[in-house]
C-alpha cells in the first residue's frame, strides 16, 4: 500500500473515505436477505427471529466490539423494550411504528440510568454489575405478575396493521418485511455512528483508555452516549420481538439471552458491524437444525463450535475471512 | 512579573509513608525549554502525573498561565493547553497513525462527540493530522496500524498526538526512552522543531541531550527539588554531582 501511494500525490482524506465506503459485498449481503421470500417462504418466522437477533447483536457490538466494554446483561434493554412494546399495545395503542419507537426510547432511558453506574467501573466489576442488573430485572419482571404475566409471559398483545394496511399474517411475511426494514435502517444508523468522529473516539477508548484523557477526551460523557445508543437499538430488537410474536416471555430478560447475544457476536466477529449479523444467522440456523435432530444436545454443538471458533479464529468468522482475503491479496 | 506558563506552589503527594512529591515549587516561563532530571525514583514522572491531573495532590496548587488548574480533570487541562507524552508508549495499537492523530485533532476542535456525520466529512481535521505526521516524518507510514510501526516511529507518534492538541505547555516524559543512543538525536531533532511558542518541560536521562536542548534544568531528588539552574550551574553544582552525576547514570 505504502509503495503505491508514495509516488502519486497522497491524499489522507481519500484513505479515510475508502475505509467507510459502501462496498459491493454489502449490497450483495442485503440483497440476499430478500432471498427467503423466494427460497424458504415457510421459514419467514425463523428469518424474523434472525433479523431481530442480528439487530440485538449489532447493538451489543457498539459496546463490546467498538468501545471495548464487556456486558453480560444486555438483555435488560431488550427485555425492557419487549415488555414496554407489549404493554403499550395492551394498553390500547397497537400502532406498531410509534409503539416501536416509544419502547426503544424507554430502553434508551434505562440505558442512560444504567450508564450512571457503568461509567464508574471497568473489567471484572463491569461483568458482575451488568450480570447483576440482568438478574435483578428478571426477578422484578417475575414478581410483577399482574403487569408482566410473570412466568406465563405477557399475553394478549394485539398489533394493528402497519400503516393500517399490512396485517401481521400467519406466515410471518409482514413480520419479516417489518423486521428487515427496521434492521436495515438501524444498521445504516449504527454504521454512521461507528464511522463518525464519535465512533473513532469509541475505538480510541477500546484501544487505550489511558491515552484518551491525555488527548482531551471526556470518557464518561462518551460512555453515557454509547450506552444510550446501544440500549436504544437493543430496545428496537426487543420491541420487534414482542410486536411480531405478540408475546413476551420472561426469558427476554434472562441471563441466557444476554449470553447468547454475546456468543453470536463473538462467533461472527466483534467490531466489524457484520459480525453480529453473520453470528446471528449461524447461531439461529444451527439451533434450528441441531435442535430438530436432537434437542438435548444443541448446547453440546454450540459449545464445540464456540471453542473451535475462539481457538482457530480469535477474531470470529469475519475476522478469519478478512485475514484470508488480505493474505490472498498479498499473494496475487 | 515575567510571563510564567506553568507553575506550582507547595505541591505535595505521598503514598503512605513514601513522599513522592515534597513541596514542589516550579515556575517555567513561556516558550522556555526546561529539563527535569534526577535519579530513578526521584519523582519526575509523578510530578508530570500531578501536573496533568492523572494523580491528585495532597496539597498545593498548579497554575497554567495565571489560572489555578489544581482541581480540573485531566482532559480539561488538555483543553486548556497542558499536554503530555508518556515514557512507555501509550498509543492506539489498532488505529493507524492517521486515525490516531485525526482523533486527537477532532478532540481539540470539539468535533469528536459528533456521531451524525461521517469521518471523511471532517477534511480540515484530517489534513491537519496529516500535516503533523509529515513534519514528524510519519507521513509515508500513516496508513499502517500503530502496532506495525517501528519503535522509534511510535515514539514520534507519541509527540504527534500531543502536538495535535495544540499545547501551550508540553510535558515530554523521556521522549527518547528505549531508543538507542545513536538514534535519540533524531528524536530530539523533532523536539527542537517544536514551535518556540510552546513551553517544553522534558524528562531525560542522557546528560548530553539535556545539556544540548535545555535552557534550564530542574534537579529532583527523593520527591523534592534539589536545585534549579542553567546547564553550566548544574554541571558545577556539588550537590548534583553527589546525588546524580555521581551515581551510575550515563
Amino acid at each position: 500500500m505504502t509503495m503505491q501511494t508514495a509516488g502519486a500525490a497522497f491524499n489522507p482524506q481519500q484513505v479515510l473515505r475508502a475505509q467507510v465506503r459502501w462496498r459491493l459485498i454489502e449490497t450483495i449481503f442485503w440483497a440476499a436477505t430478500l432471498l427467503p421470500f423466494v427460497l424458504t417462504p415457510n421459514y419467514l418466522v425463523l428469518c424474523s427471529q434472525i433479523a431481530i437477533a442480528a439487530l440485538f447483536a449489532l447493538s451489543l457490538d457498539l459496546l463490546v466490539g467498538y468501545s471495548g466494554i464487556v456486558s453480560l446483561g444486555h438483555a435488560v434493554y431488550y427485555g425492557v423494550a419487549a415488555y414496554s412494546a407489549g404493554l403499550i399495545a395492551k394498553a390500547g395503542w397497537g400502532e406498531p411504528l410509534t409503539g416501536l419507537i416509544m419502547a426503544s426510547l424507554i430502553a434508551a432511558a434505562v440505558g442512560f440510568l444504567a450508564s450512571l453506574i457503568m461509567v464508574r467501573i471497568t473489567h471484572f466489576a463491569l461483568i458482575m454489575v451488568t450480570l447483576g442488573l440482568c438478574l435483578l430485572m428478571y426477578e422484578v419482571a417475575n414478581q410483577l405478575h399482574d403487569i408482566t404475566g410473570g412466568d406465563d409471559g405477557l399475553q394478549g398483545i394485539r398489533m394493528w396493521p402497519i400503516f393500517d394496511m399490512f396485517r401481521f399474517d400467519l406466515y410471518g411475511r409482514t413480520a419479516y418485511v417489518y423486521t428487515l426494514i427496521a434492521l436495515f435502517i438501524s444498521f445504516l444508523a449504527v454504521r454512521r455512528v461507528v464511522n463518525s468522529p464519535f465512533g473513532l473516539s469509541l475505538r480510541g477508548m477500546r484501544e487505550n483508555a489511558r491515552r484518551m484523557p491525555a488527548i482531551g477526551a471526556p470518557m464518561r460523557a462518551r460512555l453515557h452516549v454509547v450506552y444510550v445508543i446501544s440500549a436504544f437499538f437493543a430496545g428496537v430488537a426487543g420491541a420487534l420481538s414482542a410486536q411480531t410474536t405478540q408475546f413476551v416471555a420472561l426469558d427476554a430478560l434472562s441471563f441466557q439471552r444476554s449470553a447468547e447475544v454475546l456468543v453470536m457476536l463473538v462467533l461472527g466477529g466483534a467490531g466489524r458491524l457484520y459480525g453480529g449479523l453473520i453470528g446471528a444467522i449461524i447461531f439461529i440456523v444451527a439451533r434450528d437444525q441441531l435442535a430438530d435432530m436432537n434437542p438435548q444436545y444443541w448446547y453440546f454443538w454450540l459449545g464445540l463450535l464456540l471453542v473451535v471458533v475462539i481457538i482457530f479464529l480469535p477474531n470470529g468468522i469475519l475476522g478469519g475471512l478478512a485475514r484470508l482475503v488480505s493474505r490472498k491479496g498479498r499473494l496475487s | 512579573m515575567t510571563d510564567i506558563a506553568l507553575s506550582t506552589k507547595g505541591l505535595s503527594r505521598r503514598f503512605g509513608q513514601l513522599v513522592v512529591a515534597n513541596d514542589i515549587e516550579i515556575a517555567v516561563p513561556r516558550g522556555a525549554r526546561y529539563a527535569l532530571i534526577g535519579p530513578n525514583g526521584a519523582g519526575k514522572t509523578t510530578l508530570i502525573n500531578l501536573l496533568t491531573g492523572m494523580l491528585r495532590p495532597d496539597g498545593g496548587h498548579i497554575f497554567l498561565g495565571g489560572e489555578d488548574i489544581t482541581s480540573l480533570a485531566p482532559e480539561t487541562r488538555v483543553k486548556r493547553g497542558l499536554v503530555r507524552t508518556f515514557q512507555i508508549n501509550t498509543l492506539f495499537p489498532n488505529l493507524s497513525a492517521l486515525e490516531s492523530v485525526t482523533l486527537a485533532v477532532l478532540e481539540r476542535r470539539g468535533d469528536a462527540n459528533n456521531w451524525r456525520r461521517s469521518l471523511p466529512h471532517f477534511k480540515d481535521a484530517i489534513d491537519e493530522a496529516y500535516g503533523i505526521l509529515q513534519t514528524l516524518l510519519l507521513g509515508d507510514d500513516c496508513e499502517r496500524p500503530t502496532r506495525q510501526l517501528a519503535y522509534g516511529q511510535q515514539r514520534l507518534l507519541e509527540i504527534a498526538l500531543a502536538l495535535a492538541s495544540r499545547p501551550k505547555v508540553l510535558l515530554l516524559d523521556e521522549p527518547a526512552a528505549g531508543v538507542p543512543k545513536e538514534e535519540s538525536g533524531e528524536l530530539f531533532k523533532a523536539v527542537t522543531g517544536i514551535s518556540s511558542d510552546i513551553t517544553v518541560l522534558f524528562i531525560e536521562h542522557d546528560m548530553d541531550v539535556v545539556f544540548r536542548f535545555a535552557a534550564r534544568i530542574i534537579v529532583m531528588v527523593a520527591g523534592g527539588i534539589l536545585v534549579e539552574g542553567t546547564p553550566a550551574e548544574i554541571a558545577a553544582d556539588e550537590r548534583v554531582r553527589e546525588v546524580y552525576l555521581g551515581s551510575h547514570h550515563g
